[in-house]
């Protein structure tokens, strides 16, 4: 559940420098992914990123999953005159915790996502026209499916390390519970095992405030070119959607500290309805909704959510113990005690499960006023526990 | 005037003790287990399957730098990460006196798995009981800079008092072993009197 704020700047020297997003066309008929729902995808583009260089072994790669609203484009620039970097720039790098040196680092945009890999705002080979709705149903193991092939695409047989937080943290697990023997080293950061109701209820307004969206138009509102979803379609809705999302990545403390009551434009309430964003707060949240409906495709929202809500590995796997018992893979599981989107007890539900399973697990709660955001703010704090984590587990499997 | 400290008894000799009461390929939870050193020993060389609880973050980053998996709690917290019956051994060295609450913790851990092995200073040595008698002094622990207001250890009891609270809470002693200047002295006599610390075997009724 990647939100914009944005990773402490770093120096220039330890980037990963100017990359470029790559495409990849996989299930390509008569090979058609079956999809969990039981309906047949194909083919599916992937976009991805790669950093740094496959090992002759091929004993060094890393996956990052990204969260809900994040892309492939973990690390580096597009161009030298990008004003951004990528959402984990801070974390992945040359010298960096997942070093890009040492490391050949993948991350690939989500199934059903939209920017890049095949999604609701791709075309359906079969009529030309975008999917839309007639998208069919996703869910997190569909993901994991799809970056599975990528993977063994790229040529690589087994994972040195799987990584991702909120989102990104229920494919990680999804990875060892469907791959056990393919990942040496699970890093879930911010997660759950399952999307508790809390979340399925949050996820749930977001999706009503879209569909509601007169532009929505049952989610044929591409025009002519579904590219450019940020243009079109039911704008009010998706920003809604995320001005709503965006506070359950905050914590309280957080937005006090940042925020507290301060007005936007004043030094005095205007006692005016019509001022919409007079407190800084609300600023803040309409810039999020604002900047949001730029790069995302309300589709897309709209899938994802409801394969974050459908996410729940005990359900498929009978237990939790079940669902993890056949891997070897060393965990690392944090949590963040300001963070009530996937609080700790979340956590320690599969750290509980791992221990009893008699399987290798470090486990955290780290503190951080960042609520759910904290894994993508506090990288010094993941730093000096991934770092170590990764050596150590490449040290055992490249001995062998 | 030079006051008495109950000695730190060294690492490679608790660790070697500790490690004989474990049998080889167990299961083995280690709390308060520090850098992680004990627990590579138990996994190197015992081939136990291991897990370290340790509270000090920069203790549990050492622990994984050395690979060794490490949950981060409060042992008065109450162990919530670990299911009952998880484990064949539970180790507790020189920290039962520093928990708020030592008798809970015995309680969890005899939960949480089959044996406990629990290593204890013995505040009944003679030199502390005439530190107190003679000088009017509270007792302090080893070579640590520690006085009665910054010293991490709570409570001060003896192996008497020990095996009290075992009683008390329906443990049965499997084996106790006294160590008197440095050395594992089984069956010593006068141990209460004469010992440093002592290590116990416990489990349940």
């Amino acid at each position: 559940m990647a939100s914009e704020i944005a990773p402490p700047e770093t120096a220039a020297a330890n980037t990963v420098g100017i990359v470029q997003t790559k495409y990849a066309t996989l299930f390509v008929p008569p090979h058609p992914l079956t999809l969990e729902g039981g309906q047949q995808l194909g083919p599916i583009t992937v976009a991805y990123e790669t950093y740094g260089e496959l090992s002759a072994a091929k004993d060094n790669a890393i996956f990052i999953c990204h969260a809900l609203t994040g892309d492939a484009h973990v690390a580096g620039k597009h161009s030298s005159d990008s004003r951004k970097s990528g959402w984990w720039d801070g974390l992945v790098g040359p010298g960096k915790a997942v070093d890009t040196n040492k490391y050949y680092v993948i991350c690939a945009n989500v199934l059903g996502g939209c920017q890049g890999t095949t999604g609701p705002s791709a075309r359906d080979p079969e009529t030309g026209e975008p999917y839309g709705l007639r998208f069919p149903f996703i869910t997190v193991g569909d993901i994991v499916e799809v970056h599975a092939a990528l993977v063994r695409y790229l040529g690589v047989q087994t994972l040195l390390g799987v990584v991702g937080g909120s989102l990104g943290g229920m494919q990680v697990l999804d990875w060892v519970a469907r791959y056990p023997d393919m990942v040496r080293c699970a890093i879930c950061l911010a997660s759950a095992a399952k999307l508790s109701a809390q979340g399925i209820a949050f996820n749930a307004v977001g999706r009503r405030a879209i569909t509601t969206d007169p532009q929505f138009q049952n989610g044929d509102y591409y025009g002519d070119d579904p590219s450019k979803y940020g243009e079109v379609g039911p704008r009010g809705g998706l920003a809604l959607a995320r001005m709503v999302a965006h506070i359950t990545y905050l914590s309280e403390a957080s937005i006090e500290r940042k925020f507290g009551r301060d007005l936007q434009h004043s030094d005095h309430l205007a006692y005016d309805l019509q001022s919409e964003t007079e407190f800084k707060i609300e600023s803040y949240l309409h810039y999020q909704g604002k900047r949001f409906i730029e790069r995302f495709d309300a589709n897309s929202y709209l899938y994802l959510t409801r394969a974050m809500d459908y996410f729940d590995l005990a359900q498929r796997y009978g237990s939790l113990q079940k669902a993890l018992a056949n891997t070897n893979a060393r965990f690392l599981i944090t949590s963040y005690h300001t963070d009530w989107l996937f609080p700790s007890s979340q956590s320690r539900e599969i750290v509980r499960a791992l221990v009893e399973m008699r399987r290798h697990v470090t486990y955290l709660e780290l503190e951080s006023v960042f609520g759910h955001d904290s894994f993508l703010i506090e990288i010094e704090q993941l730093e000096e526990l991934v770092t170590p984590l990764l050596a150590e587990t490449y040290r055992r499997v490249h001995k062998k | 005037m030079s006051r008495y400290g109950v000695p730190d008894t060294t690492a490679a000799l608790t660790d070697r003790l500790i490690m004989d009461q474990v049998g080889r390929s167990s299961r083995v939870l280690d709390l308060g287990c520090g850098d992680g050193r004990l627990l590579c020993r138990l996994r190197d060389e015992s081939e136990c399957s291991v897990q370290g609880i340790e509270l000090d973050h920069r203790q549990v980053v050492e622990a994984i730098s050395k690979g060794m998996p490490v949950i981060q709690a409060d042992l008065d917290e109450g162990l919530d990460e670990v299911p009952e019956n998880s484990f064949d051994f539970a180790v507790l060295s020189q920290t039962l006196q520093q928990v708020r609450h030592p008798q809970k913790l015995l309680t969890r851990m005899l939960r949480v798995a089959r044996r406990v092995v629990v290593l204890v200073p013995n505040y009944g040595h003679w030199r502390i009981r005439i530190q107190i008698m003679l000088h009017g002094r509270a007792p302090i622990t080893g070579s640590l800079p520690y006085d009665w207001y910054n010293t991490p250890n709570l409570h001060f009891m003896s192996m008497l008092d020990f095996r009290d609270l075992c009683h008390q809470i329906k443990v049965r002693v499997v084996k106790e072993i006294p160590i008197i200047h440095g050395q594992a002295v089984i069956g010593a006599w006068g141990a209460n009197i004469r010992a440093d610390s002592a290590l116990y075997v416990i489990e349940r009724e």
